[in-house]
Parts: structure tokens; sequence; C-alpha cells
């Protein structure tokens, strides 16, 4: 676009990029990691290419080096970055600072931390435009309106003027958009735009970003971790695995026709069959017209809730942020007494407040938390996580309780090795198991799960959802099963409740909570998880509209 | 100005009050009522029955102390802080002059650290983890370990003793020129800089880094903007109220180290008052001066909370 | 030896000097070529063969008056220390996981001592107080002891609404269970790093009391009183004044090299298997 020559080759050119980033490990020598190796890809103008992979993959770090920035020790130590026929690393510090903002730009996943909370939208959104000196502050600000309107932005002739805060995480989130836009780059680069969003929000910001990069021709790199995300807008998808390539190709083909067995592994991930259990007859937990609030009973956050659970069966709750679902956990703990409203354990009903229940209630009610790694205490051992339960509630000792725990860790495929291993030591996955086995230890007739599996990569998650799903069978445990995650949902509930705004607002099992006719907000909630197949965004986006105006 | 920034600001001055009655309470409760009588101490092991019964009476020990404590707190608000035993002079009278030198030397003082503390600040930040940041850490490590005599003393034998550049006792009296003046405080000036200097870099540079390491930074970086105008358009306006907070935390420190610095330079202000009298054992000065510092104190660290309550936007613009 | 070698170079010199301060208090009567107070010279002697740092304002041996000097001045801010410590952490962790009237009112109180500056409360009360080293201790230990609370409630709050913690708390565990097992391991390492702090702190405090007359009273003398003793010869050119306030310096920056080492290694989470 610069100059003449660019016209021929593509746009981006990257061969064989290797980034390094040097450690410091608390009380240990610094060590140098390798993040990316040997990576190569290339990209046409005006194409959007998705990459692809789980936490560590670097597909964020790869994205990121096309602007030639590494964040915090990250450097570029081998490799070229072709942009527009010229080698970007080699420019020097002032060749980089001409080219980010002007011919890249950048999309954080967190808008709402990555705008300046001390300046109005409008002079951020413009400043690069401005700074390159591609166009006078009134042409900026003329482009940057017509960008809010073309992302369905409310009030775009006035939002400019508003500070960050005063604007919703799925705006901001299109703001940051429109940012990215004015200044008429080549190519975007999007870094998880619209993971931090409810399914309901990233659905809209899904559809503004992709409009908008077909009607400026942009070319852009989709960073995500979700498939189903990016095979709505990407041309070609790259997947990535400990810095390394694993699979590129077409759209279709990598979601219809997965050549290496680890991407067939994550299109297949959200499929578990799980056979739905009738509900029994007399249910083992009953939530009973339970309402709850915060802060001395000012901010109601459950109203009227009545939930039962089945012995040995899964009750999925199911809502967005700030839905209440959590509330309801704590509530049913004794951690939040309810102000209206009783819980029914087994036939008597629970004390409201935690301290005043008995030991073996407390035994029977185990929870398993959505960070593991804050879970669990960092100073002590495997063995003393999953042993206190043991000792504490059966008095087990030496021994025994050794015994026990070995045998804990067999049934969460971990072997006895990390009987005397730190959290800190485990991976994601492995500590989520630890915590699994803790709150088994206590032979519980019902665990608590809140999103166990929302801050795993999928292929973990999916293992560990497997893991609860075997030892469901085995245990006879019942499981409240807490999730903003529908497929997680569909994968292993026998019944369901749907909460929006502190109520349950479609209750009932599985197979009748998922089958038309369906409430306005969980069709709302359904259509909006996105679907492994291409043009279902534009689908989807037609239903609502159809809808819309048939109301 | 929002309603919502108005009611916060005068609550803060409301408990910044009360805060100042309570030390009032505290300073008298502690000189009055601790295991140590008073008269006693003034009189040593030595006083007769009748002398000691005398001067309870003279300081009206007799009456209760609650009593005293009122008579001290209504004579305080109307500017009568009472006589001092030692001298028998007007505690106000005597403190007036002195207060102003003292403000006049820590003025200097603060005029010369806060920009220098600030820059210098600002430079560790910019060139971070290079060579200058780490000099820039060391030396003030060092000068946080070292004692304000250490630093003064070392001034007077290095500019007053070998290079007679400055006097080494700081004298000033009516009639002194404002150049005297100035020279006269130039060293006691100097030490107290470096006292707080240290001290108001570190945390101006923790402060700044905290905002560089936030994502609007990366932000603004991967939008092209040049290492300085980061700091100067994205960093700054975010770091100014936790600045202005290390600012107002640091005046309040200098108010203890102006005590130290006066008394080595024999410079007649509130702080040498102070030790003097305390060394006499003359409790009602020991008050009043002891109440006067512990206000000012306050009044800084309650103007660091309102800055900081001001600076931030989203309670500047609320929704 | 590989164990030493892995030391960093600052933290080295840290602990080396550290040793050396500590074993110079312990020793101080073997090695003192001179008596405390003994006169062996001119005024102001300067240094030589036979007084390695020159005599004082009295004609005493300094090198052996800094001796002694060491353990005056040690011996008394190991005690403050001790004392501010173990007041603030216990009264702070009992605050954190208590909470109620009882964090309410011992915050406010710790408010209101903290809005005095601790230099100015310490003379106000010693203005009234018997001149002894208890009243010095137990003053010294009780100011900085507001500090050693805000820190300690601080680092307990937060742990406080850890995970873990509810876990423990929803396991049924008592209050014992949770400060001695929960709390306490991952306190340590700021609080570890803060003991450094305090004990710096209770030095520059002490020798700033002797130095204004009101800490150690003569004939006994800590560094800070020795530099009192000593400040008039400063406008002779005599440099005696600044070895004890060199000694005061040179004993906070080893201990704050030693206490970032110790704050370094406690932070590894792994057992310290690296």
């Amino acid at each position: 676009m610069v100059d003449g020559k660019a016209k021929s080759g593509p746009l981006l050119d990257i061969r064989n990029l290797r980034i390094e980033a040097t450690v410091y490990p608390p009380g240990e020598a610094p060590r140098t990691i390798t993040l990316v190796h040997d990576v190569s890809l290339t990209l046409e103008k005006g194409k959007v290419l998705g990459l692809i992979g789980e936490s560590g993959a670097g597909k964020s770090t790869i994205g990121l080096s096309s602007m030639g920035y590494g964040r915090g020790g990250v450097r570029i130590t081998g490799g070229e970055v072709i942009l527009n026929g010229r080698d970007i690393l080699k420019g020097g510090k002032e060749g980089l600072r001409k080219l980010r903002g002007r011919d890249v730009c950048y999309v954080a996943q967190s808008a709402a931390a990555a705008f300046n909370p001390a300046h109005r939208l409008m002079d951020q959104v413009v400043e690069a435009t401005l700074l390159h000196g591609t166009a006078t502050r009134a042409e900026a600000v003329k482009r940057a309106v017509a960008l809010f309107k073309k992302l369905s932005l409310p009030n775009p002739e006035t939002i400019g003027q508003r500070f960050p805060h005063q604007v919703s995480g799925g705006q901001l989130q299109r703001v940051m958009t429109a940012m990215a836009l004015c200044s008429e780059p080549d190519l975007i680069v999007f870094d998880e735009p619209t993971t931090a969003l409810d399914v309901t929000t990233q659905i809209d910001v899904l559809s503004a970003i992709k409009d908008a990069i077909r009607d400026t021709h942009v070319a852009a790199l989709y960073i995500t971790h979700d498939l189903a995300v990016v095979a709505q807008v990407s041309d070609e998808i790259m997947v990535l695995r400990h810095g390394r390539l694993v699979e590129w190709g077409g759209t279709r083909q990598i979601i219809k026709e997965p050549r290496q067995e680890y991407t067939n592994a994550l299109v297949s991930v959200r499929e578990i069959e799980h056979q739905e259990q009738q509900p029994g007859t007399t249910p083992m937990l009953s939530v009973k017209n339970v309402t709850a609030a915060y802060g001395g009973g000012h901010i109601k956050v459950l109203k009227n809730v009545s939930v039962d659970i089945y012995p040995g069966q899964t009750l999925a709750v199911v809502g967005e942020s700030g839905s209440g679902k959590s509330t309801l956990a704590r509530t049913i703990t004794g951690l939040l007494p309810p102000e209206q409203g009783s819980v029914v354990f087994d036939g008597r009903t629970l004390a409201n407040r935690l301290a005043d229940r008995p030991k073996e209630d407390l035994r029977q009610l185990q929870m398993i938390y959505q960070m593991a790694d804050v879970a669990m205490n960092p100073r002590q051992t495997v063995g003393t996580i999953i042993g206190r339960p043991l000792e504490f509630y059966f008095g087990m000792k030496g021994r025994e309780r050794d015994k026990r725990v070995a045998e804990l860790l067999d049934e969460i495929e971990m072997g006895k090795g990390f009987i005397d291993r730190y959290p800190a030591e485990l991976s994601g996955g492995q500590k989520q198991r630890v915590c699994i086995a803790r709150s088994l230890a206590a032979k519980p007739k019902l665990i608590i799960c809140d999103e166990v599996t929302s801050a795993l990569d999928p292929l973990v998650a999916h293992g560990i959802l497997k893991l609860l799903l075997n030892l469901q069978q085995i245990e006879k445990v019942a499981y409240l099963f807490i999730t903003h995650d529908l497929a997680t949902v569909k994968s292993i509930a026998d019944s369901i409740a749907v909460m929006y705004r502190g109520e349950v607002v479609r209750y009932g099992p599985k197979s009748k909570v998922l089958t038309p006719p369906f409430d306005a907000y969980t069709d709302l909630l359904l259509s909006s998880v996105p679907e492994m197949e291409i043009g279902w965004l534009e689908k989807a986006i037609k239903g609502r509209r159809m809808e819309s105006a048939g109301n | 100005m929002s309603s919502s920034l108005v009611v916060l600001v005068a609550q803060r001055i409301a408990l910044g009050i009360l805060l100042v009655l309570a030390v009032s309470v505290l300073i008298f409760a502690g000189t009055q009522i601790l295991p140590g009588d008073v008269a006693q101490a003034i009189l040593g092991q030595s006083a007769t029955p009748e002398s000691l019964a005398n001067l309870r009476e003279q300081l009206g020990l007799n009456q209760p102390a609650y009593i005293r404590y009122f008579h001290w707190l209504g004579g305080v608000l109307t500017g009568d802080l009472g006589t001092a035993m030692s001298s028998g002079q007007d505690i106000a009278t005597s403190i007036k002059e002195r207060l102003w030198n003292t403000l006049f030397l820590a003025f200097w003082a603060a005029i010369v650290a806060i920009p220098l503390a600030i820059t210098l600040g600002l430079i560790a930040v910019r060139y971070r983890n290079g060579w200058v940041d780490k000099l820039i850490s060391g030396l003030a490590l060092a000068s946080t370990s070292f004692p304000e005599f250490f630093i003064g003393y070392l001034l007077v034998f290095y500019f007053a003793v070998q290079h007679q550049c400055f006097p080494a006792i700081s004298t000033v009296y009516d009639g002194m020129s404002f150049g005297e003046r100035l020279q006269a405080i130039a060293l006691p000036a100097a030490a107290l800089t470096l006292v707080v200097l240290a001290h108001m870099m570190r945390m101006t540079r923790a402060a700044i880094l905290n905002v560089m390491q936030s994502a609007y930074v990366e932000t603004a970086e991967l939008k092209g903007l040049s290492a300085s105008a980061v700091i100067r358009k994205h960093a700054f306006p975010n770091a100014i109220a936790p600045i202005i907070n290390v600012v107002m935390l640091n005046l309040a420190y200098l108010v203890v180290g102006v005590v130290v610095v006066e008394v080595i330079f024999v410079y007649p202000g509130m702080g040498q008052y102070l030790v003097d009298h305390v060394t006499k054992r003359d409790v009602p000065v020991v008050q009043a001066v002891g109440l006067i510092f512990a206000a000012v104190y306050i009044t800084l660290n309650i103007v660091a909370d309102i800055a900081a309550i001001v600076a931030n936007p989203r309670l500047r613009h609320p929704k | 030896m590989r164990a030493i070698r892995r030391i960093p170079l600052p933290s080295l010199t840290g602990l080396v000097l550290t040793a050396l301060f500590v074993l110079a208090a312990i020793f101080a009567p073997l090695i003192a070529p001179h008596g405390n107070a003994e006169i062996v010279g001119d005024v102001w002697e300067p240094m030589s063969a036979a007084h390695w740092l020159g005599t004082d304002n009295l004609g005493r041996d300094l090198l052996s008056r800094m001796i002694y000097g060491a353990r005056i001045t040690l011996f008394i801010a190991v005690l403050a220390t001790a004392l501010s410590f173990s007041l603030g952490a216990i009264l702070g962790f009992s605050a954190a996981v208590f909470g109620g009237w009882y964090d309410t009112i011992l915050s406010r109180l710790v408010d209101l001592l903290m809005s005095i500056p601790t230099l100015i409360m310490g003379l106000v009360v010693l203005s009234v107080l018997p001149s002894n080293l208890v009243t010095l201790i137990l003053v010294m230990g009780i100011l900085d002891s507001t500090r050693v609370y805000r820190l300690s409630r601080a680092v307990a709050v937060d742990i406080n609404v850890m995970d873990y913690v509810e876990a423990a708390k929803l396991r049924g565990e008592g209050s014992g269970w949770i400060i001695f097992r929960e709390i306490l391991p991952n306190a340590l390492s700021p609080l570890v790093s803060e003991l450094g702090l305090r004990f710096i702190y209770a030095v520059l405090f002490l020798s700033t009391l002797s130095f204004l007359g009101l800490g150690v009273q003569p004939p006994d003398a800590d560094w800070g009183g020795m530099v009192k003793e000593n400040k008039d010869g400063i406008v002779f050119g005599i440099p005696a004044a600044l070895i004890p306030a060199a000694a005061i310096a040179a004993l906070a920056i080893s201990v704050n090299l030693v206490a970032d080492w110790v704050l370094n290694r406690t932070t590894s989470l792994k057992g310290g298997r690296g």
C-alpha cells in the first residue's frame, strides 16, 4: 500500500519465526525458553487467518510479532517478518513505530483494560491516525463516527465523548475495533476479542467485527482458543501447539476434514455421550423458594429460586455473569444465609449459616472451584491437601490415610508419585483433578462444581468432564454444575435450570429444557452459542432479526 | 465537580478534623496519665513532699484529667497555648517565629526535592533495568538506610569545614536579607532534601511502573507512540494521583526529618524547640508543639487523600 | 561451599557484614582493646596504630566504644523489633480472622496512633517517662507495632478471602487450623522481609533518639549517642562523629540486603526443590 512493489507478494509473510523469552523463577537462576519454533505463515491482502491453540501455543506472541512487539521479556530471535515486501525486523525502532498504528493495528482481549481511563474515547480512537499524520482531526473524527455507526454502537455521534468506564464491555470491544480501523491499516491483529464477553454479547460483537472486516477490505489475524468462533470469521485457520505449527488449511478443511490428530481432537472436543437419567421420586437436595441478597438486603441476587437435585444425578445451572448462579452455590453451602426460603437435604432442613451446621452436613456437601490455583493452599503438598478431609472427617492417620490418598490419586488418573508435589508443580488440569480428589475424599453425596472447566483449555476441560462423569458412575455422587457454557451443559446434565437476573426462567429435565418452544431468554442463549459450522453466524443473526421484526 | 465528589471531599475533611481532635486527646493523655508523675519527673528524686505538692497545685494536677483537657483544648482553640514551665514565657509567642523558620526551611527543601524526585523517578522508569535505573535504585536504597544526622554531618564536614562555602551553624535573625537567609539554610535544606528524595523517588518510580504495566500502555505502544510520548500522554495522567499521594506522604515525612536536621544545624525552628523542652521535661511546650506537628502531618495526609479522589476519572465523570 | 557460591554477591556482602556486627556485639569484652569508659589518651586523637579509630571527646578509645556501642544498639533494636513484631503480628492476624468490632476497634486505634509521626509521639511520651532501657524498648516496640499490625492484617485479609481458606471453612475447620495452617505459612515471606525493615527502622529510631539525647543515657552509649558526644568535633574537622554514623548506615544497608535475599528465597512455592 505504501509503495508499488507491495502489490506483487502477500501482505504478510512470516518466515521461520523464532521467539524466545527469559523467565525469572523466584529463587532460581534465570533461564531462556523458546516460545515459538520456526513458524512460517503468509496472509494475502483482505484475507482473515485464524490462529488457534491452547494457552502456551504461542498464538498471541506470533500475532504481536507482526508488529515487531514482544510482551515483557519476549524477544524475536530468528526469522523474518515481511510486511508489504519489507522485513519489519530490520527497520529499527523508528521503523516499527511508523508501522504500528498505521499499517498494523491491534485489538486486545480486554478493551476495558486497554483503554486509558483518563482520556475520552474519541481522543484515543483518533490518536494513532493523528500521530501518523494520515488525516486531520476533523477527518479522523468523521471517520470514527462512521465506524461507530457501522459497528452498530448506540449514539455514534456522542459515544466518543464518554470515558471508558462509562461504556459497557461489549461496546468497548467494538469501540476498540473502530480504533483499529480508524487509521485504515492493512492488517489488524484481533487477540481473543470476544473471549471476555458473555455469549449473548459475543455474537453481536463477532458479527460487527466480521462486517467491518468485509467492508473495509482489511486483512486480519484472528487469535482465539475457540474453534467455533474462528470458523465464523476466517478464510484460513492455523492450528498451533507448544509454539509449533500443527496444521494450516482452509476453514472448511480444518473443521470438516482435519488431517492431524490434534486438530481432530479440537474439532470433536464438544461431543461427550451422556445418557440422560430420569428424575427419581425423592430429591436429595431441594432449594425451596430461596431469596438472597448482598449488602444487608439491598441488592437482591436470588429471587424465589426453587430447584431439586436427585441422588447420583447432575443438575446444571446455566446463566451469564450476574445471573446469580454462583450466589445459589453460596446459599446452599451456607456462606450466604438466605433471607427467605430454605435448603432441604436428605429430608432435613439445613441450618442457614455455615457455623450452625454439624460436621456431618458439611462432609456430605463438597465444593470444587473455578480457579484450582487458588483453591489449594500453595504451601501444602498434594498428600496434605487430599489427606486432610480423611483426617478431619474420618480420623484416618498414617499409613491408612496414605493408602486412601494413593487410591484417590488413582481414581483421578494421577499416580501416587504426585503425593509429595506442591500445587505450583502441577499443570492446570492436574490441579483441578487434585481438587476433585479432595472433595471425593469426604465421600459426599453432593458436589457443587462452580465453573470448574471454564479456566481450562478445551481438551483439558474435556478430560475433566469425562472424569467427573466416570466418578459419578463409581461413587454415585450428585453434581450441582454451575456454568455459563451451554456445550458443557449438553454434555453432562440430567436436568437444567436456566437463570437470568436472579431468577430461574426455565427448569426441567435436559431433553425438555433443550426442546422448543423456548422462552425468549433461553432462545437467545441457545442461539448465541457458536456452532462449528461455516455460516452459522449469519444464520443466527438473521434468525434474531426476524424474531425482533416479528415482535 | 459532581456532587458525589463534593461529598467525598467533605467527608475527608471532616475525618481530618476528627482525627486532630482525637490526636489532641492522645497527646494529652500521653503526657498526663502515663505512670510517670510530671511533677516528680520535673523535680527529680530529691524533691521534698512540699515542693511536689506546690508544683502539682501550680500545674493544676489536682483537678480531674478531663477538666484539665478541656481547659487546655479551649486554650489551644483560642490561640492560647499556655506558658512554658522552664522559662515562664508564653508558648504561642515563642512559637510564632520558630514556626515561620521551620516552614521556610521545609518549603525550600520541598521546592528542590519534589521536582528532582519526580524527574529522577521518570528517568528511572524510562531507562528501567538499565544502569541509570540501577544506579538510582542503589543510591535510593543506600540513602533510606542513612540516618539523617549522617547525611547532615557529611554535608557539614565537606561543605562547611573542608570547603567553607556554607556555614555549619544556621543562625538566622531579624533583619537578615532574603539572600543571607537562603545561604544560612542551604545546608539544612540540602540535608532535608536528601532525606526525602530517595523515598519520594522510589515511590514515584513504583507508582509509574505500576501504571506502565497496564494494558492501555501496551495499546499506546502498539499505536506507534514513542517511549517518552507513552509516558507523557498515557502513563503520567494516571500516575498523577499516586504521585501526588507520594509527594504528600513524603512532605509529612519531612515534618519529622526537620526535627533532627534543626538540631544538627542548631536552627531556631520548632523541631529544636521541641527537643530542648523534651529534655527539660517542659510538658506544656511538648504538648503544644507535638499537637502542631501532628496537625500539619494529618493535614498533609488528608490533602494526599483528596488529591487521589479528585484525580480519579471514575469519580470526576460518574456514569 | 557450593551453597555459599550460589548466594549473589550483594547478599553475601550483607550477610558477612551483618554477621561481623553481631559477633562484635556478642564478644565485645573479648574483642575490644580497651574498656568502654576507660580514658586512654588525649581528646580526639587521630587514627593511629594504638587507636585504630582514634579517640573520642573524652579521650576514650573510639574502636572499643564502637564495639560496646554495637552491643547496646543491637540489644535494644532486637528487643524492640521482637516486641513490635509479635504484638503487631498477633493482633493483626486475629483482627483479620475474627473481624467484627474487635477488628474495628483495633484498626481505628492503630489509625489514630499512625496519624502522629512516630518520632513526635516518641518525644511526647519520653518527656514524661523515666529514662531507662525498659521504657525505651517499650516505647519503640509499641509505637512501631502499628506498622506490623497494618501489614499483617492486610496480608491475612488477602489470604482469608482465598478459595483455599473458604474450602477449609466449608470443611468445618476451626480458627486454629485456619490461622496456623492456612494463613501463616502463606504470610511468612512478606512478614520476613518486613522483619528486616522493622529492625532497620528500630536501629535508626534508636539512633535518632540517642542523638537527640533522649535515648541511651551516658556513660553508656549506642552509636547514635556517640554521634552526639563527638558532634562538636565536626566543625574543627575531626571526623569522629562520622564513624558511628557510618556504622549505623552500614548495618542498615547490610540487613536490607539480607532481607531482600531471604524474601527471594522464600517466595518459591515448590518447597525449595526448584
